[in-house]
């Protein structure tokens, strides 16, 4: 029995029926690609090659081909790891958090945000596994048995609790993605015919959606998102404490977890406005993501936005009120030294741009959310680079101080994880169904137009 | 479950008729032999008087699971295999066990619990399944009712099914 308010804008519009919403989503993979996909599928991959061959390179030369000095040890590898592990976020956020909390409106968002998830840990994981120099040595990071004696991997380092929250994150969520793609499979699967049917039918696994199936489907949902709940706070948090357990001025902070972790959904949640507002152009989804939903996206990026302004003014004070001198200093040449730029555009970007969401004609105007979901991707971006290298490039000694210059192939890894996810990300738009349709279906009756009416 | 057999297949349109539907049918003293709907009808399971799943308990069990092998695996490295003195601190402290520990329930109760659920649903890639008839995974709900398990009448059965919103029904052997 569902309950009708008359309150509440509806969430599907247009009057689609079952069968609409079936249809709309299978026609995606069941049609030849576009020209547009095809297109954009092409770059991907060229910024994809040309990524692999600037990685070629990391690995051969070695990662003397990166801009790193003796002062600055960590830049763009780490930087690049944290916005995209950050980015990843709002995906299990939606499917997971919202779930929970029974939001509706995450049905017709919740497959993209999680496939996001998962192709933006991938690329954060490129970043782990680069920055180690000896990539083919990358296992030494788990605790295997060894030649060394039993010499094992050291449970008291923030960075091997990364290890195990990272692959957890995406093992978890790639589990996740899948168990809630079962079902629309299997509508895709007894729509397809001939070489189709036989793939469709064996990702599909056996479905047939019998009501015990669902209703243990339903209780594995449930508790795959209570456990990742937790986990998602627990991985940003973890990756926090790679800085805040460390002992530099500028990382030695308490406030790092809750303020990195609400910069990560606030990350996430811009980077799947933007994918988003493409993919409804581009596959006519405007009837499933309304201007409602991206209003409720917005609203989030505007209250994630806030806390993460708010953490960045408390450091500030806390720098000053703790009457640590190194402390201070590394903030205010954070503020005015030579990274002044770069802390001016986290501050533009992340503090100020979202503010204008209090708008209800900015936060319900397409072209307005995409400009400034781009711009807090970038400003979060920023914030990165901002606490790893303005911390590190002025050290204790000034005979070292210094400032990182990247080089053509710290660009060029980072365009690798651009052309990474890209590629795959076309790939799952274009051969698996964007929007969750058992979902979206589940909540017809109680939120559609049509259905309101009668 | 054996799936094999003659089967009454009832067809409705509405999943709040169907839920109403089903409770009247199972009223009439008919067996149902499962319901196929598109998507997860709430409150169909109670109608068909199923007991509730206990996949939480799997879940719980393989979280204490995780859990003790986390700790386990944590405390024969850092304290027993290889004690490292780093700083003239304990080489086993409780509190830098939590995370990994954490990760390690998360990993075991999704995968663990997913797994049980693939196992004992029959959710294998390489399966065909029976699908009475393909409209259920688009919009109609399917209530397939075995005719060797029922007592009635073939033609009772069909009347029953009609006479509580069925908008079609058909014979099919599987």
């Amino acid at each position: 029995m569902q309950v009708t308010s008359p309150v509440r804008a509806p969430l599907v519009t247009s009057g689609k029926k079952l069968h609409d919403v079936t249809n709309d989503i299978c026609k995606q993979v069941e049609g030849k690609p576009t020209k547009l996909w095809i297109v954009a599928f092409t770059i991907s991959v060229l910024l994809l090659l040309y990524g692999c061959f600037c990685l070629y390179k990391t690995w051969t030369v070695g990662l003397g081909v990166w801009g790193l000095n003796r002062t600055i040890g960590w830049a763009w590898d780490i930087t690049n790891f944290v916005w995209w592990v950050g980015i990843g976020h709002a995906g299990t956020l939606i499917s997971a958090v919202l779930l929970l909390f029974r939001q509706k409106w995450r049905t017709s968002i919740n497959r993209a945000a999680e496939a996001m998830t998962i192709f933006a840990v991938f690329c954060a994981g490129s970043f782990i596994l680069m920055h180690v120099g000896r990539t083919w040595l990358a296992h030494w990071c788990l605790p295997l048995p060894n030649t060394y004696g039993s010499l094992w991997v050291n449970f008291n380092s923030p960075l091997i609790w990364d290890v195990f929250a990272i692959s957890t994150y995406l093992s978890v969520s790639i589990l996740f993605w899948y168990v809630g793609m079962i079902p629309d499979l299997a509508t895709i699967r007894e729509r397809a015919t001939g070489i189709s049917r036989t793939v469709y039918g064996a990702l599909s696994f056996n479905w047939s959606g019998g009501a015990k199936d669902w209703q243990r489907y339903e209780q594995v949902s449930l508790i795959l998102a209570g456990v990742s709940t937790p986990l998602v706070l627990s991985v940003h948090t973890i990756v926090s404490m790679d800085f805040a357990t460390s002992v530099i001025p500028g990382w030695h902070t308490t406030i790092f977890p809750p303020y990195f972790v609400a910069g990560a959904i606030f990350s996430g949640f811009a980077m799947v406005l933007t994918l988003m507002l493409v993919t409804r152009k581009v596959f006519k989804l405007e009837d499933y993501v309304t201007v409602n939903h991206i209003e409720s996206m917005n609203k989030i990026i505007t209250l994630t936005g806030s806390i993460v302004g708010v953490a960045y003014i408390t450091e500030f004070f806390i720098a000053w009120y703790s009457g640590v001198e190194y402390e201070s200093y590394c903030f205010i040449n954070r503020a005015t030294g030579p990274y002044w730029w770069a802390y001016a555009s986290m501050m533009t970007c992340n503090v100020i741009s979202p503010q204008l969401f209090w708008f209800r004609k900015i936060r319900r105007n397409i072209a307005a959310t995409f400009v400034i979901s781009i711009i807090v991707n970038i400003g979060m971006w920023f914030e990165r680079f901002v606490i790893i290298v303005s911390s590190l490039h002025r050290d204790y000694l000034p005979s070292s101080w210094t400032m990182f210059y990247p080089t053509m192939y710290d660009i060029g890894d980072y365009i690798f994880s651009f052309g990474l996810f890209f590629t795959c990300f076309f790939l799952f738009a274009k051969y698996l169904p964007v929007i969750n349709m058992a979902e979206v279906k589940s909540i017809l009756k109680s939120s559609s137009v049509n259905n309101n009416k009668s | 479950m054996s799936v094999q057999g003659k089967f009454l297949v009832g067809i409705f349109d509405d999943e709040d008729v169907l839920l109403h539907s089903v409770e009247h049918i199972r009223h009439e003293g008919v067996k149902i032999h499962e319901v196929f709907t598109p998507f997860p009808v709430h409150g169909l399971d109670r109608a068909l008087g199923y007991e509730r799943s206990r996949i939480d308990i799997v879940a719980f069990m393989f979280g204490t699971l995780g859990m003790i092998l986390g700790i386990t695996m944590i405390y024969s490295m850092m304290g027993i295999d290889w004690p490292m003195n780093i700083g003239g601190k304990p080489n086993a402290a409780i509190p830098i066990f939590i995370p990994v520990t954490f990760e390690c329930t998360v990993l075991f109760t999704a995968y663990g619990m997913t797994l049980t659920f693939f196992v004992i649903a029959k959710l294998l890639p390489g399966l065909t399944p029976v699908m009475f008839d393909p409209r259920s995974t688009d919009d109609k709900f399917i209530v397939a009712i075995q005719l060797d398990r029922n007592h009635l009448a073939l033609d009772k059965i069909n009347q029953i099914l009609k006479d509580n919103g069925a908008s079609e029904v058909f014979e099919k052997e599987v």
